[in-house]
């Protein structure tokens, strides 16, 4: 019989795992251990926000790993839960791998108490095995997975220990039949179980699942369950018993919360198991443990900010001081480089498009990489450490006046690197008032791609000594005006309640080397990726719109004059005319005239105008661009060639600062904007977005300009 | 029987063992959730600037808490 009979030539075994626990017990580092992922880790309570997917084989087996966001309990209040919780529920999966942090389990089981009602096999990952042997905590792993019926496996992500063994019992697990773990409850629940239980055995009552595990669920009040039984005949008699029963547990237990109830038995239980498999070796008495002696320090009343402040002051002081130092080998490379391989093209558009085009663009932009870098691991130490919840905590006294969230900080600092995931971690704020009040200002903290741009001019119209400190100003500026703008948002469009302020601080932690180089090198990586692609591209298009259409009225008139000149000085600056006029009627040059009038009130020319809106598709076109009009305008005849120098004789001071401030607080960029839409929940918060930016950017810029005009006593721009 | 307070009438370092929360709904679940329940232990780690924030630990864990969030929590605390 031919077709009759299912071929399955290979039988290929797929194991899909739901990795759960509590916000930061390392379930993103567990699973980069297991898989060599690179998901992202860091010391706090939220890191991450979406569940994202890993693939691996172990023997004959393919895995995939689902990392999900960190839950306190199986509740579904902010967008983070809500995925894990959705995910639980309503998605296949075959197993769910519980990491728990080995040196706070009384915490984290309850969790896993509640994840032991729901009928999935699972395995407990005691993570953190490395910090519990420090801190003399001793567990006895064979007990504890007796006492709860669940294979419980001793890990150490950070030292990449039990990792193997936590396979095996995955696929253990996988392989033999659901074991129902044990969960013991106090004997006057249990006697209300008993009943209910009984009650469905003398029905015959019979589910995929034991009778006793629904009598809990239903005590419970599980949505699920309750669905279920609802529409059965058997529900007429079962539910007076279960008000019985509720009222009867709710005597006991002296509240009307059943949610409380039930978190108090699970913390009995779990205190009680914790008791018989957990023993401390050293007591944790009077003796302060180091996270309290450096909290004593860092979250100081008084000194807490100063210090805070202090610490920024010196990254920036850092990104600045130490940036510039390899700045001008980039700078010289390129200029070689630009030499050497323009020398080899004959077609002088094709030279110049390659030399003045890509080139300078991408040189621009690579031109900054040190900066970045440090501004990279300044925030990846802020994020490992646990300083970040601190700061959080020290400033929600302060962020709470201006109608922020203390932890409306984590995703504000997030934007200093980008504001893409910024925006994705703004899912941690609970409140939904608070959540797009927070969305609104993200932008005004200048992400690492302005910072090429505040550089560029601090180095251009500043000391280097005071250059930093420059630096310094724009961003708690910027930062300042993203608060007084909270503050206007929060009166007039998002009243809405005050969310409580609840947040678990972590213990310092020493981050690994191994992990800032990790952070650093995929964000670096991706910056000078971003480089060679997109900006090389931007770059090209940007020079032919500014070197074409080529004017030979503008050649042959200038051509004459300089035959006619009377020395090699006049020449050149004939030549340079020549390419300015040249500029001004490219394509580029009529739209930046045509747009010019709307920006001579705060100071910025056609070209500065120009880099602003090629700046609204990433802010690092904004340095490229800048590189290819000045390259291009140029001409070969400049000596000094590099672009700061050519900022700084082009552009006044004044017009350099509303420049600033407009880069500052305008729009993001395209694909943030794009985030932004999508976490806000549509595209009208996207046009409130341009509106509240552009309005606020232009008002202010013109605000600088006039008042820098006004102090250097500089004469104003003028309409051409 | 010691008569019970607010948690925020505590001084910096007290110990005390949570008789009743008086919070409702999501915010009760939250604070169940970190294990800031009846019959808890607590400790009172300190204040932040202008004292809107306290800091306490519950078990081994360390929880910010706005004052309003923490006047609801009813202790009685230990004779110090
Ligand atoms: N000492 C030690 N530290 C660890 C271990 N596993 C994780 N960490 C640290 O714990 C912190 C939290 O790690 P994450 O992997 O981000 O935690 P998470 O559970 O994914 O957190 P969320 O995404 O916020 O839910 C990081 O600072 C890690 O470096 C471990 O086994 N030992
Ligand atoms: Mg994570």
């Amino acid at each position: 019989m031919p077709n009759s009979a299912p071929v399955c030539p290979v039988t290929e075994k797929h194991i899909r795992i739901a990795l759960v626990g509590q916000p930061n017990v390392g379930k993103s580092m567990l699973t980069n251990a297991i898989s060599d992922a690179r998901l992202h880790v860091g010391n706090f309570s939220g890191v991450t926000v979406e569940k994202s997917e890993v693939f691996f084989d172990y023997k004959d087996y393919h895995f995939t790993i689902v990392d999900l966001p960190g839950t306190y309990a199986f509740t579904d209040y902010s967008i983070e839960e809500r995925v894990t919780h959705d995910f639980l529920c309503n998605e296949a999966y075959d197993l769910m791998i519980n990491v728990v942090d080995s040196t706070n389990l009384e915490k984290n089981l309850q969790l896993t108490a509640e994840l032991m009602t729901m009928n999935k096999k699972m395995v407990l990952a005691l993570n953190m095995s490395d910090e519990a042997d420090r801190e003399g905590i001793v567990i006895d792993y064979e007990y504890l997975s007796k006492l709860l019926g669940v294979a419980a496996v001793r890990v150490s992500a950070a030292a990449k220990l039990g990792i193997g063994s936590l396979i095996e019992s995955v696929i253990a697990v996988h392989e033999a039949p659901y074991q129902e773990p044990k969960l013991v409850f106090s004997e006057a629940v249990e006697e209300e179980i008993g009943l209910i239980a009984s009650y469905l055995d003398e029905h015959r009552f019979s589910a995929v699942i034991s009778n006793r595990n629904i009598a809990i669920n239903l005590l419970q009040n599980e949505k699920k369950t309750y669905r279920t039984l609802h529409d059965l005949p058997l529900w007429t008699e079962l539910q007076p018993l279960l008000i019985e029963a509720d009222r009867h547990i709710e005597m006991h237990h002296d509240t009307d919360d059943v949610k409380e109830v039930f978190a108090e038995e699970y913390a009995a239980f779990i205190r009680g198991v914790i008791t018989e498999t957990v023993r401390y070796t050293e007591q944790p008495v009077e003796k302060k443990s180091p996270t309290e002696r450096v909290d004593d320090l860092l979250i100081h009343p008084v000194l807490g900010i100063p210090i805070f402040l202090f610490l920024m002051w010196g990254l920036f002081q850092l990104t600045f001081e130490i940036g510039n130092i390899p700045m001008e080998w980039i700078d010289a490379f390129f200029g070689w480089f630009g030499g050497t391989v323009g020398a080899t093209i004959p077609n002088a558009d094709i030279r110049s498009l390659v030399v003045d085009g890509v080139i300078a663009g991408v040189g621009a932009v690579v031109l900054f990489t040190p900066n970045i870098i440090i501004l990279f691991i300044g925030i990846a130490l802020l994020e490992s450490t646990g300083y970040m919840s601190r700061v959080a905590f020290l400033l929600d006294g302060f962020f709470h006046k201006f109608g922020l969230h203390g932890q409306s900080f984590i995703p504000l600092v997030t934007g200093f690197g980008c504001s893409i995931p910024a925006y994705m971690s703004a899912r941690i704020l609970k409140n939904d008032s608070d959540r797009l009040l927070t969305l609104f200002i993200i932008g005004f903290m200048s992400c690492g791609a302005r910072l090429p741009v505040y550089v560029l001019f601090t180095g251009a119209f500043f000391a280097p000594s005071v250059a930093g400190n420059v630096l310094f100003a724009i961003y708690i500026a910027g930062a300042l005006i993203g608060l007084i703008a909270a503050k206007v948002l929060k009166m007039t469009a998002f009243h809405g309640q005050d969310e409580p302020f609840v947040m678990e601080m972590p213990k310092y932690r020493l981050p690994s080397v191994k992990l800032i180089w990790h952070t650093v090198l995929t964000k670096t990586l991706m910056y000078l990726k971003k480089a060679g692609t997109f900006i090389a591209g931007a770059s090209m298009l940007v020079w032919f719109l500014s070197s074409y259409p080529h004017s030979h009225e503008i050649e042959a008139a200038y051509g004459a004059k300089i035959e006619q000149a009377a020395d090699e000085r006049a020449a050149a600056h004939l030549t340079v005319e020549a390419d300015a006029a040249q500029l001004e009627q490219s394509y580029l040059g009529r739209i930046g005239k045509a747009i010019e009038p709307f920006f001579t009130p705060i100071g910025l020319d056609w070209k500065m105008a120009i880099a602003l809106q090629t700046g609204l598709a990433a802010k690092e076109v904004v340095v490229s661009t800048l590189g290819v009009l000045y390259a291009v305008g140029e001409g070969v005849t400049e000596t000094d060639k590099t672009l700061i120098s050519a900022i700084r004789t082009h552009i006044p001071f004044a017009s350099a600062v509303a420049f600033i401030v407009v880069i500052m607080l305008y729009l993001p960029c395209l694909a943030a904007s794009v985030v932004f839409t999508r976490e806000a929940g549509g595209i009208r918060y996207f046009i409130y977005l341009f509106l509240f930016t552009t309005a606020t950017a232009y008002a202010l810029a013109f605000l600088a300009y006039h008042l820098t005009l006004m102090v250097t006593g500089a004469p104003a721009l003028l309409p051409h | 029987m010691r008569q019970t307070v607010k948690l925020t009438e505590c001084m910096k370092g007290c110990r005390a063992t949570i008789v009743k929360l008086h919070a409702q709904g999501p915010l009760k679940q939250r604070l169940v959730s970190f294990g800031v329940m009846k019959g808890a232990r607590v400790e009172l780690m300190g204040f932040a600037p202008v004292k809107s924030t306290v800091e306490i630990k519950v078990g081994r864990m360390r929880l910010a808490l706005r004052k309003e969030e923490a006047e609801l929590i009813e202790v009685n605390a230990d004779a110090q």
